[in-house]
């Protein structure tokens, strides 16, 4: 299967995000034209994610979200924002489905998931892609195999997605990179193949811890354009992110932590 | 996916798009391995599976030779005839060989002379004493043939019948017991050890896999998230450590190879010297066989599949 975001120009190391958000352009147009692969735009149209009146809490310490409440809807782009402790972390770890709620009902991709299955909880991490803050990029595998991680976990045959993952690496500027081990990337390209490690599994919904906290105001706008013409394709995004700044670039709803509690706003 | 690229023209570089990178790593294992704790765990593995495979092969030499003294034993018989007032001995020596050889299924039958008889007494009695008139009792040994064992019964009831009260047939049986039972312990002392020291290595493999996962936490974590389950990772750890165990048990077992192999060539050099007969006699020919070569390639060989095992029960346990 062709990969979504299609062969790129060659791109410059001095400009490679302006690049990826042109090659996505050329997928979204390809894509209004009707000529969409389905691979992102394939889904139902109930909540990928539906949280009832969640509570939270670690051991007996206090409750780190309380009733909280929200969907969120497929093909859809949300912040989830609050100060420092608010829970934005623990939230993200509920829809992860890495902590259960001490209270309430959370659905992911219509499946209630407490009593969940090992293998369900395995199918449905699978239609996610995450990028976390501190990249989690392992030190011990090289840029390639980072990204080609979620396929190989799959158990598929390196050669069934080798020429995929060498394109999106491209894509997002890494081709001259792919071979070298995560200590010796700088902090954008960390970001960069994590957000390529996201991605390569094609996932219906992306999360992403404050990811543009590491990098400079511009790379933070272009990491941002490039979540929006990701959702234009089809993926729901959630971005965590306490950068107000940034979010006033963007005319999308908020979720809005604080004290535990959550509220929506735009 | 072509619809979705952009018109050629727009596209100039793509036709000279850079090759793979030949240096390109591929499928590296998912859990990093050269690490100081898998070298030792390594080194242990290697001198357990060592411990192992040289009481494995002691046993075995011991097992071996008892079989030998067994066979040596079991295939000999002895009449003895005691001397009585009033009779002649050498007229009942020669009724009872003759009763011996006239009997199906003896081979061969030996009389030991007065001298002989003598002789066996001066390690309990000293050379050089004349016993000419100790009541020295008198051997016939027969020799049984190697495939069936004849009816000793008759021949021992045909002897008392002829010779009452001074002839007697001993047919080692207690010496057999004997060997057999030291041959069985031994045996069972060389499974004994062999099995503890496996349960060593698998408690060790226990807590370096447990190590391992708490060491390579943010690995496992991060695997999670992309897709990976419990299966898999268990895997991944396992293929790890069987290779761990696999160097491992390979250096023990290729080094107690070598001990043995160095031990009988000693030996044989030994054999030479004054004290040759009686290792020789000790530990015949102080050689493992085939068998022992092949119980120490198994026990390098289990070594490594114990290893694996345990770290995938460990690694699901912990998971769990």
């Amino acid at each position: 299967m062709k990969p979504i975001w299609g062969t790129p120009p060659r791109p410059s190391r001095a400009n490679h995000l302006g690049t990826i958000r042109d090659n996505i352009r050329w997928s979204v147009r390809a894509l209004s034209a009707g000529k969409n692969t389905g691979s992102l735009l394939s889904g139902a149209e109930e909540p990928v994610v539906r949280f009832e009146s969640v509570g939270m809490r670690y051991g007996l310490g206090p409750e780190v979200l309380s009733d909280v409440s929200f969907e969120i809807a497929p093909h859809s782009f949300q912040f989830l924002t609050g100060p420092s402790g608010a829970g934005k972390t623990t939230l993200l770890r509920l829809i992860l489905l890495s902590v259960k709620p001490t209270r309430g009902l959370v659905s992911v991709f219509g499946e209630e998931v407490s009593g969940i299955s090992n293998e369900a909880l395995t199918g449905l991490r699978r239609r996610m892609g995450v990028v976390f803050q501190d990249f989690r990029l392992l030190d011990h595998l090289t840029t390639y195999e980072n990204v080609a991680l979620p396929l190989r976990v799959q158990e598929r045959a390196e050669a069934s997605y080798r020429a995929e993952v060498v394109e999106l690496l491209r894509w997002v500027g890494l081709g001259e990179r792919m071979h070298v081990l995560p200590p010796l990337l700088s902090g954008g390209e960390k970001q960069r193949a994590a957000i390529a490690r996201a991605l390569i599994a094609r996932p219906e919904l992306l999360l992403a811890d404050e990811p543009t906290g590491n990098v400079d105001p511009s790379l933070a706008r272009r990491l941002l354009r490039l979540f929006m013409e990701l959702n234009r394709l089809g993926t729901s995004v959630l971005i965590a992110t306490h950068d107000y700044g940034l979010m006033d670039l963007v005319d999308a709803r908020r979720m809005v932590l604080g004290e535990g509690r959550l509220r929506i706003e735009n | 996916m072509n619809e979705a690229r952009p018109p050629a023209s727009s596209r100039p570089a793509e036709a000279a798009e850079p090759p793979l990178p030949a240096n390109l790593r591929r499928n590296a294992p998912l859990v990093p391995t050269d690490s100081a704790a898998s070298r030792a765990l390594a080194a242990v593995i290697a001198i357990l599976t060592f411990l192992a495979a040289l009481c494995a092969g002691a046993a075995e030499i011991a097992v071996s030779s008892a079989g030998q003294w067994q066979g040596s034993v079991a295939q000999e018989v002895t009449i003895q005839v005691r001397p009585s007032a009033g009779r002649d001995i050498e007229a009942d020596v020669k009724r009872a060989e003759a009763i011996a050889r006239a009997h199906t299924g003896i081979v061969g039958a030996r009389v030991f002379s007065k001298t002989e008889s003598e002789r066996l007494l001066e390690p309990w009695l000293g050379s050089g004493l004349d016993l000419s008139d100790l009541p020295v009792p008198r051997l016939i040994a027969l020799t049984l043939p190697p495939d069936a064992r004849p009816d000793l019964a008759t021949l021992r009831s045909a002897l008392t019948e002829a010779l009452p009260g001074v002839a007697s047939l001993d047919d080692h049986a207690l010496w057999l017991q004997r060997l057999s039972v030291m041959a069985n312990t031994l045996a069972g002392i060389g499974i004994g050890v062999v099995a503890l020291v496996l349960i060593a290595t698998g408690l060790a493999v226990v807590f370096a896999t447990r190590g391992a996962m708490a060491g390579n936490r943010e690995v496992v974590e991060v695997l999670h998230f992309v897709g990976a389950d419990d299966a898999y990772i268990a895997k991944a750890f396992q293929s790890r450590f069987f290779r761990l165990g696999l160097r491992g048990g390979a250096l023990g077992a290729g080094a107690a190879l070598l001990v043995c192999g160095a031990a009988g060539l000693a030996a044989r050099m030994w054999r030479s010297g004054p004290a040759g007969e009686e290792i020789a006699a000790l530990f015949g020919t102080f050689q493992i066989g085939w068998q022992g070569y092949a119980v120490i390639v198994m026990i390098g060989a289990i070594a490594s599949v114990v290893t694996a095992l345990v770290s995938r029960v460990t690694v699901r346990h912990f998971l769990r």
